[in-house]
């Protein structure tokens, strides 16, 4: 067990060096951070040719790269190539705010749909059943940013008709929100809506899901077994065939991180948060490619990690997975 | 030498009272194809202590009886029509749930065909038997539970019971899951035993050792067994009796003897006839001509008719569904066919009577 | 000696047996067994199984009539996506001059606009799905035939791929290749979207690998690739064919978001995910503008999903249903 996860490891780490090596050839291809300064006709020559020396702007790749693994480890990613400001502080608070838009978020889509999934499996053909499964229909067909948009217009309006704010529709925070349990609500009231976005997208998903893999146990032998043995309906369902139903999803959950993310950069955009997604999206828009390498990589040693958390997950949930 | 040879004890002296009788069981399933009529009019009495075989190819209907009477059949799609389930005072089709619960694994007990689907994959053998245990005994501790399932295992063959109880499914082999699903099923001392295919998924030599084991169960346990197979060897080793089934009706009862070397009805005798035979030298196999008629809209009158040479064209056949009836004297063999007495005269399994070569 | 009767096994089938007045024959003989001889292709049945979900074919309805629509754009839409007018800003949707979805910003005919819009996402999601099947169907066909290491090193460059959030990577690469024509912007996104079917692709041709037909074929003497493609991919078709239906409702929905986001296509081609983020951008008075573009995309998408959800029942019942 010890020797997979090592070994895992291992070669997750090889996976985040390529994966880093190829995202900064394709970023320098890409981006030019000093593209929109050299087109600013009060700016100089020499104040550009500075920045390109203290930065090593003009040192062939392999040493530009180099630098940038060394500043990951030893200084935290560096710093922009123009403003000089470094680069964590700013990625470390979008981070902050983006992990607590996206861990509300899963958990009300996998606590409620897996609820919903199971009970339509139970209830297969139910009113509760068509309605889960249109919803879920609906709610993966949309995208994001319009259910975003519309719950925004939604209650725009609602303040403007009945001048009553439920949930804001931009920002983290009003302006003063206070401290200690004010700002815990007013962080929830502003944070509701775009949970909800986030969350509308993985109920669906998880809700088939666990649908469709309870429906599947549910009918499989061993579930007939344990009937022949006298348990009762509960049991038989909780136990012997919840239980298996869930050992897929744990992986699906783990897979769906990047797609989690893309909606969040999205939602974020959206909403005005302060988030990763907001940061990853201005700073390509300014074309500086050390904070979005930055960016790329926190969240490629992310996808990795919930990888691996998911096999690990899997193997200790079925212990036909074990033997490794 | 006969199959029948091999059987070294006599048939037991019955009690008069079936400790299960089932009368006139007839289950459908609503399908989108149409009505499946899984069973019609199925009767057969259990008697304490007998293994009554239940012999007939695949949808013949041989597991819906036995499920239907267990509950384990779901309700839709499924439908009991009519019938009875008499165990004991009580009629088990007309049981609430709760109490049908309590039976079963108790007192009725079930075996099923293939031990690597029939047990969950993620909990351990002994977690298995030992919920098995506490269901039907509440106040037994985890402890009491556990001792008793490495009992049932060593009673079962399991080497190393003590070991191999915290093992999951995945770590036995096949004739070992058998071996542990029979002890999950004797767990609490059961009246009736139902096995369905207990061999079919295993292979060759390993159902040597089943039919041994179950021999055990049965002789630890004194239960009365229902033993559904499309095997007639293992029919020839264990049963006291055999119900033969086609199309969802019973065709013929009667003793196991008499079933192999005296049947009464075209189909037994086309079973007996196919078999492959190690005292004689046969040239061909003798198959049952044809293919086993639908469920959804069998064939109208005697549901064998289109395969069986002893209409030879009668109409009756094409008409009329035969009646299970008496033959012969000892008023315990019983037969749906129209022509079953001419089946006495004509000598259409002489194979099967002892003729040295 | 067998002393069994000496008769022959007399046939049920014949003549002779079925004496009794009646004229005996097969066809007698299977109705009174009651079997259902109507052979039917495999196709056949896939058919209509497809044709049992109603809301499949209503799908199918609803595509049809949206490509139709897509293709004679110039000649439906009541106005070219590009004429201004100047004295309708901002008008909400009314009968007065056809303007039945409203106007924009700049006075041009919504309902025209969404129109060329739709246009463009079904281009670009149809070549989307198209790149990716292909590159996935080949890459998955390759990694499954061959395993062992073409196998490793395939599913390594996969992992890769996925290992950086797509989006992420998408909206860079738009960023400098995506600039103006959909065609671009297509292959972007088919890049990042082809593993999921490659994936499918190696799991079904892994297997297919071990069955006596690839051997046989192979002692027939039949190359590597006569194998693949004459034998194996015909079993595949059925999931290919439901992947890449799902491929295309991502593809919608990507090409959506991309757009919206300001990458993508440029103007002055309209594309659904521009006009709601134009749209969006005008305050939340004007709802039409961010609304109708956006039921269009939904609609779009729920109904190839539909469609690919009947497929999936039709072509391959055993597949287990994600999502």
């Amino acid at each position: 067990m010890l020797t997979y996860v090592i070994r895992r490891l291992l070669f997750s780490i090889l996976v985040l060096f390529a994966a880093s090596i190829l995202v900064f050839w394709g970023m320098s291809l890409v981006t030019s951070p000093l593209g929109f300064l050299e087109q600013q006709p009060g700016v100089s020559e020499q104040t550009i040719q500075n920045i390109k020396d203290r930065k090593h702007l003009d040192d062939p790749i392999y040493v530009r790269y180099g630098n940038w693994v060394r500043d990951v480890f030893t200084d935290k990613f560096g710093t922009e190539t123009i403003s000089d400001q470094p680069i964590w502080p700013d990625l470390k608070r979008a981070m902050g705010h983006t992990v607590q838009l996206i861990v509300a978020a899963q958990l009300l889509a996998v606590l409620l749909g897996v609820a919903i999934g199971v009970y339509s499996a139970l209830r297969q053909y139910s009113a509760v059943d068509y309605a889960a499964t249109m919803f879920s229909f609906v709610g993966l067909a949309m995208p994001v940013f319009w259910l975003a948009l519309m719950l925004q217009v939604l209650f725009v309006n609602i303040y403007l008709w009945f001048d009553v704010r439920i949930f804001y529709v931009a920002s983290l925070n009003s302006v003063d929100p206070g401290t200690g349990i004010h700002f815990v609500l007013d962080r929830a009231q502003h944070l509701a809506l775009p949970i909800i976005v986030l969350a509308v997208a993985g109920l669906a998903s998880y809700s088939r899901f666990m649908r469709a893999a309870m429906l599947e146990v549910v009918n499989s032998d061993y579930v007939r077994t344990a009937r022949a043995k006298g348990l009762d309906e509960r049991r038989v369902t909780m136990k012997h065939a919840f239980r298996n139903a869930l050992i897929p999803l744990i992986t699906l959950l783990a897979i769906d991180f990047g797609a989690i993310l893309s909606g969040a950069v999205v939602t974020e955009s959206v909403f005005a948060l302060d988030g990763m997604g907001l940061y990853f999206l201005t700073k390509l828009n300014a074309g500086d490619p050390y904070p979005v390498m930055a960016f790329l990589m926190v969240t490629a040693v992310l996808v990795v990690v919930f990888n691996l958390i998911a096999d690990l997950a899997y193997g200790w949930l079925d212990p036909r997975v074990r033997l490794e | 030498m006969t199959v029948c040879a091999t059987r070294s004890t006599p048939s037991r002296e019955r009690v008069p009272d079936p400790v299960l009788s089932i009368d006139e069981l007839t289950v459908e399933f609503e399908t989108e194809d149409g009505i499946v009529h899984a069973v019609t009019d199925v009767t057969y009495d259990l008697f304490p202590g007998e293994t009554l075989g239940i012999v007939g190819e695949s949808g013949s209907g041989k597991s819906v009886s036995v499920m239907t009477m267990l509950g384990l059949i779901p309700q839709p799609p499924g439908r009991v029509v009519r019938g009875e389930a008499r165990y004991g005072e009580r009629d088990l089709l007309k049981m609430p749930t709760k109490e049908l619960r309590k039976i079963r694994g108790g007192e009725i007990a079930m075996i099923f065909q293939d031990p690597m689907t029939s047990l969950n994959p993620v909990f351990t053998i002994g977690n298995q038997i030992s919920e098995a245990i506490e269901t039907h005994n509440p106040g037994m501790g985890d402890k009491a539970a556990h001792q008793r399932t490495i009992e049932l295992l060593e009673l079962v063959g399991v080497p190393f019971a003590e070991r191999r109880v915290n093992q999951y499914p995945h770590e036995f082999s096949g004739g070992m899951r058998q071996r542990a699903m029979i002890a999950m099923a004797i767990a609490n001392d059961p009246r009736i035993l139902i096995a369905d295919e207990p061999t079919t998924a295993l292979d060759v030599t390993i159902q040597a050792q089943i039919v041994e084991v179950m021999k055990a169960a049965q002789e630890e346990t004194h239960a009365a067994t229902i033993l559904i197979t499309h095997d007639l060897g293992l029919i020839a080793e264990l049963a006291d009796r055999v119900v033969v089934m086609y199309a969802g009706r019973v065709v013929e009862l009667a003793d196991v003897y008499e079933i192999f070397n005296s049947p009464r009805h075209p189909y037994t005798v086309g079973l007996m006839n196919s078999l492959a035979r190690l005292d004689a030298d046969l040239e061909w196999l003798d198959p049952i001509p044809g293919q086993p008629p639908s469920m959804i809209s069998p064939p109208p009158g005697c549901a064998f008719h289109p395969r069986c040479v002893h209409s030879q064209g009668r109409a009756v056949c094409r008409t009329d569904i035969p009646e299970l009836r008496p033959i012969g004297d000892s008023g315990k063999h019983v037969s749906a066919c129209h022509f079953a007495e001419e089946l006495a005269a004509k000598d259409v399994v002489g194979a099967l009577v002892e003729e040295p070569s | 000696m067998s002393e069994r009767s000496a008769q022959p096994v007399p046939d049920p089938f014949s003549p002779a047996v079925t004496a009794g007045g009646a004229v005996a024959g097969d066809i007698e003989l299977s109705h009174e067994s009651g079997l259902d001889l109507k052979a039917r292709s495999q196709w056949a049945y896939a058919r209509i199984r497809f044709f049992r979900h109603k809301l499949a074919v209503i799908s199918l309805f609803v595509l049809a009539f949206a490509a139709i629509v897509a293709v004679f754009a110039d000649q439906i839409a009541p106005y070219g996506f590009d004429e201004f007018d100047f004295e309708h800003i901002v008008a909400a949707p009314t009968l007065d001059g056809w303007h039945i979805f409203g106007t924009d910003q700049l006075g041009r005919d919504y309902l025209s606009r969404v129109i060329y819009g739709l246009r463009t996402s079904l281009w670009v999601a149809l070549l989307v799905a198209s790149v990716a099947t292909v590159l996935g169907t080949i890459v998955g066909a390759v990694a499954g035939y061959y395993g062992g290491v073409v196998d490793n090193i395939l599913m390594r460059l996969v992992d890769l791929i996925l290992v950086v959030p797509f989006l992420a990577v998408l909206l860079v690469l738009s960023a400098y290749l995506g600039q103006g024509k959909p065609i671009r912007v297509g292959i972007i996104v088919a890049l990042l979207i082809w593993t999921g079917l490659a994936r499918i692709v190696r799991g079904t041709f892994l297997s297919l690998r071990e069955k006596e037909f690839v051997e046989a074929a192979r002692a027939a003497g039949a190359g590597d690739m006569r194998i693949m493609f004459r034998h194996m991919l015909p079993s595949t078709v059925g999931p290919i064919v439901v992947t890449m239906t799902l491929l295309i409702a991502v593809a919608i929905l990507l090409e959506a978001a991309l757009s919206f986001l300001g990458f993508g296509v440029q103007p002055p081609t309209p594309a659904l995910g521009k006009l709601i983020g134009e749209g969006a951008g005008e305050g939340f008075s004007s709802w039409w503008l961010v609304t109708f573009p956006g039921v269009v995309i939904v609609t779009l998408a729920l109904a190839v999903n539909f469609i690919g959800d009947g497929l999936r029942d039709a072509l391959d019942p055993q597949q287990r249903t994600r999502a």
